[in-house]
C-alpha cells in the first residue's frame, strides 16, 4: 500500500529526515516511536503534503502512485487522511458544511455518488455514536473554542466518516486524558479492516495498549534505528529512547568516518 | 495658478449646467429646485473636486474622474430591453415594487408596482417634485448639505431625477422596495455621468425596507455620482441595503444621509463589489433617544480597483446604540480606504457605540488604509473601536485540503467565513443569496484564485 524509499526531506536550512525505508502493507498497524525532534511529525507532514517541508531525496509510492507528486487535496482523495497534532481552528466555517464537502469532494473522485443532507446527516450520526461526541459540536465552526481532547475526538470523528485508506495518527495521544484515549482508541479499531492501513506516531507506549500494533518503528535523527514487534514498544517504555540513540550513533560511525 | 486649474477641471460641468437648466426634464420642475441648483453649482465652482491635500480624500486620487469627458445622457437615449436587466434584479423577489433608472432616468417601461399600503408612495423624483412638492421639499438637500462635499454639490446642481419613498403613518411595507440604477455608456463607447437622487421618508411607526442597487456591465465607462437622504422618524424601523455592482470600468460616488429621530431603528447594509474607484459615504444623525443604528458594509476589490468607505456616526441624544462593522476583500492590486467616525456630543450620556473594521489582504500587492476616529465629548458612554487586517491562514488551508477540499475552494471557503457574520445579517434572502454568487464569482476571477491552483 505504501512504499517509503530512502526519504530524506528539510525544514529550511535543517535536515530532518536521513533516509527512511517503511513499507506497509494492507490491513496493518505502523506504530512510529521517537523521541522529540527525531523527525516523526515531519514524517507524517511530508505523507499528507504540507508545503513547509521540503523533500530533497528519495520515493513515496501509495498504491503504486508517486505520492510526493500529488497535493495534499489529491492525496486524501486518493484515501490518505492525517489526524493533526495540532487540529486547526477555523472560525465561520461550520463543522457539517466543512466535513460535507471533505466527503463529497472525496467521493466524487472516486466515481460515486454525492451524499445529500440526509444521508449524509446519517452517516454522521453513525459515526458520531461511536466517538461519544455530542451533537452540538456540528453546528459550531470547525474546532473553534473546542477543548484539546474534543479536538482529537473530532479529528478520529472526521476519519471515522471520510474512511480513508491509510490513516496517519500524529500524536493524536499527546494531551489525552485515559478515558479519551479510549474512545480515540476505539475509533481507530472501528476502522480497522484487512484493506486498511493504520500508521501510529506517538511519543509514548501508552496508546499502543489500545490500538495495538503490527510493527513498532523507533526514528532517532531522522533514520529508523529498529524496527520490531508490538514488544519493542514496551522495551522502550522500561528503558527509554536513550540505549537506542547510542547504538543508533556507533552505527552511523562507520558511515561518517 | 492652483485656482486656474481646478476651474479648468470642473469647467466642463459649469459649460453644461447652462444646457442642463434649459432642458425639459430640468424645467418641469418646482421654481424653488433652480436656485436650490444654482446655489449647489456655485458651491461646487468655488470647491472644485477634491485633492488628497483633503484629509477626507487623503487616499483616493478622483483626478481619474476629473480627466474623462463625461456627457449627461439624455432621458431616453439608452432604452433598454427588460432581459438585459433581468440579471440585475432578484430571483424571489418578483413581489416587490421595483424602479428601474438608466443613466439616472427614470424607466417606466422596465419598472414594476405592485399593490402597496395606502400612504405610501414609491415613485421617480421628478414626479413627487410635481405631485408631492409638500412632502419633498422639507427634507431634499437638507438631510445632505452640499456645504463641504463637492460631489454632493454637482449632484444637487444637477438634480432633476432618481427615487422618492414615503411610508406614511403607521404603514408597514412588508415586501422590499428595490430602486435599481442602471448605467451604460451612450451607444457602448461614450463615457456617461449621472447623478441620481434618491430621498427615503418613513413617517412615525412605519416599517420599511428598501433596497438600492447600482449596477453596470464590464467594460462600460460612466461616472454614478449619487446622493441619498434618509429621514426616518420616531420610532419607525427601516432597513437599507446598498448592493454595488457596477462595471468594472465604471466610477461611483456615493453620499448617504440620514437622519433619525427617537426610538427609530435603522440599519445599513453597504455590498460594494464592482467599480473602478468607489467612494461611499454613509452618515448618520442621532437626533433623539433610544435610537439603534446600524451601519455595515462588506467589499470586494479584485485588479486595480479602490474602494473607499467613510462612515460618521453622530450621537446627539443620550442612550442610543450604534453598531458597525465594516469587511474588506481585496485581491490583486486592489486598495481599500476605512474611515469610521464617532462623534458622541456632551449631551449625548450612556451612549453604547460599538466600531469593527477587518480587512483581509489576499494578495502580497492589496492594500488597505483604515483609520478609526473617536471624537468624545460626554463623559458616561461606552465606546469601542478595533481594526484588524489579515490574510488567509496557510494552516486552515491546509487543514481543509488535507481533507479533500481544492485549494480554490478552501480560499473562498475561509474568505466567505470571513465575511459571514455581515451576509449572515442580510435580512432578505433573494439578496444574501445574489451576493453570495456574485462574491464567489469575483473570488474566481482575482490573481489569488490562480496562485493557489
Amino acid at each position: 500500500m505504501l512504499t517509503i524509499k530512502n526519504l530524506q526531506a528539510r525544514v529550511e536550512d535543517k535536515e530532518i529526515l536521513r533516509g527512511i525505508d517503511l513499507t506497509v502493507n494492507p490491513g496493518e498497524i505502523h506504530a512510529i516511536m521517537g523521541p522529540n525532534g527525531s523527525g516523526k511529525s515531519t514524517l507524517a507532514g511530508v505523507l499528507s503534503g504540507r508545503e513547509s517541508y521540503e523533500v530533497t531525496g528519495g520515493e513515496v509510492l501509495f498504491e503504486g502512485k508517486d505520492l510526493l507528486e500529488l497535493d495534499p487535496e489529491e492525496r486524501a482523495r486518493e484515501g490518505i487522511f492525517l489526524a493533526f497534532q495540532y487540529p486547526v481552528e477555523i472560525p465561520g466555517v461550520n463543522n457539517t458544511y466543512f466535513l460535507k464537502a471533505a466527503l463529497n469532494a472525496i467521493r466524487k473522485h472516486r466515481g460515486q455518488e454525492e451524499l445529500d443532507a440526509m444521508e449524509f446527516l446519517k452517516l454522521v450520526k453513525e459515526k458520531m455514536k461511536i466517538l461519544h461526541m455530542d451533537q452540538s459540536l456540528l453546528n459550531r465552526p470547525v474546532n473553534e473554542g473546542f477543548s484539546g481532547g474534543e479536538k482529537k475526538r473530532n479529528e478520529i470523528f472526521q476519519m471515522a466518516v471520510l474512511a480513508p485508506k491509510l490513516a496517519i495518527l500524529d500524536e493524536t495521544d499527546s494531551g489525552l486524558d485515559i478515558d479519551a484515549l479510549r474512545v480515540v482508541a476505539d475509533g481507530v479499531n472501528a476502522l480497522r479492516g484487512p484493506d486498511r492501513s493504520v500508521i501510529v506516531v506517538t511519543h509514548y507506549q501508552r496508546l499502543l495498549n489500545y490500538i495495538v500494533p503490527d510493527f513498532v518503528h523507533v526514528l532517532s535523527k531522522g533514520r529508523i534505528v529498529r524496527s520490531g514487534g508490538k514488544e519493542l514498544a514496551l522495551e522502550l517504555e522500561e528503558k527509554g529512547y536513550g540505549w537506542l540513540e547510542e547504538v543508533a550513533a556507533k552505527e552511523a560511525l562507520p558511515v561518517t568516518a | 495658478m492652483i485656482d486656474v486649474m481646478e476651474k479648468e477641471k470642473t469647467s466642463s460641468y459649469l459649460a453644461d449646467f447652462a444646457a442642463f437648466e434649459e432642458s425639459a426634464t430640468a424645467r418641469s420642475l418646482p421654481s424653488w429646485i433652480p436656485p436650490l441648483r444654482r446655489a449647489a453649482l456655485s458651491r461646487f465652482s468655488e470647491m472644485g473636486f477634491p485633492t488628497r491635500r483633503d484629509e477626507e480624500w487623503r487616499f483616493t486620487n478622483v483626478a481619474p474622474i476629473e480627466r474623462v469627458p463625461f456627457q449627461r445622457a439624455g432621458a431616453g437615449r439608452n432604452a433598454l430591453l427588460s432581459d438585459r436587466i433581468a440579471g440585475f434584479t432578484f430571483d424571489g423577489l418578483q413581489a416587490a415594487t421595483q424602479l428601474v433608472f438608466v443613466n439616472g432616468h427614470y424607466a417606466p417601461e422596465l419598472s414594476t408596482f405592485q399593490t402597496l399600503p395606502q400612504g405610501v408612495t414609491v415613485s421617480s423624483l421628478a414626479k413627487a417634485l410635481r405631485d408631492d412638492a409638500a412632502l419633498v421639499e422639507p427634507h431634499l438637500a437638507r438631510v445632505a448639505g452640499f456645504e463641504h462635499q463637492a460631489f454632493t454639490a454637482l449632484n444637487t446642481a444637477f438634480l432633476s431625477d432618481g427615487a422618492f419613498v414615503h411610508i406614511g403613518r403607521g404603514r408597514i411595507v412588508e415586501e422590499p422596495i428595490h430602486l435599481l440604477f442602471v448605467s451604460t455608456s451612450t451607444g457602448g463607447d461614450e463615457p456617461t455621468v449621472s447623478h441620481p437622487r434618491t430621498l427615503i421618508v418613513a413617517d412615525e411607526n412605519s416599517q420599511t425596507t428598501i433596497i438600492e442597487s447600482y449596477a453596470g456591465w464590464d467594460g462600460d465607462v460612466y461616472f454614478t455620482n449619487a446622493v441619498t437622504e434618509v429621514v426616518a422618524a420616531e420610532n419607525t424601523v427601516v432597513d437599507h441595503y446598498k448592493l454595488l455592482r457596477e462595471s468594472d470600468t465604471a466610477f461611483h460616488i456615493a453620499n448617504m444621509q440620514i437622519r433619525l429621530a427617537r426610538t427609530s431603528s435603522f440599519s445599513s447594509h453597504s455590498l460594494m463589489l464592482g467599480g473602478a474607484i468607489v467612494r461611499n459615504d454613509v452618515g448618520a444623525h442621532l437626533g433623539g433617544e433610544g435610537i439603534e443604528c446600524t451601519l455595515n458594509g462588506l467589499y470586494m476589490g479584485t485588479g486595480d480597483q479602490l474602494i473607499d468607505n467613510h462612515t460618521t456616526i453622530d450621537h446627539a441624544m443620550p442612550h442610543c446604540n450604534s453598531h458597525e462593522v465594516y469587511k474588506g476583500i481585496l485581491d490583486g492590486k486592489a486598495r481599500g480606504v476605512f474611515n469610521g467616525k464617532i462623534f458622541v456630543q456632551l449631551d449625548a450620556q450612556k451612549t453604547d457605540a460599538k466600531q469593527t473594521n477587518k480587512a483581509l489582504l489576499l494578495s502580497d500587492d492589496a492594500q488597505i488604509n483604515t483609520k478609526p476616529q473617536l471624537e468624545i465629548f460626554a463623559d458616561d458612554v461606552k465606546c469601542t473601536h478595533g481594526a484588524t487586517i489579515g490574510q488567509l491562514d496557510e494552516n486552515a488551508i491546509f487543514y481543509l485540503r488535507s481533507r479533500g477540499i481544492g485549494a480554490q475552494e478552501a480560499r473562498s471557503l475561509l474568505v466567505y467565513a470571513f465575511a459571514g457574520d455581515i451576509i449572515d445579517r442580510i435580512k432578505i434572502e433573494p439578496v444574501r443569496a445574489q451576493l453570495q454568487k456574485s462574491l464567489f464569482a469575483q473570488l474566481a476571477k482575482g490573481p489569488g484564485a490562480e496562485e493557489a491552483v
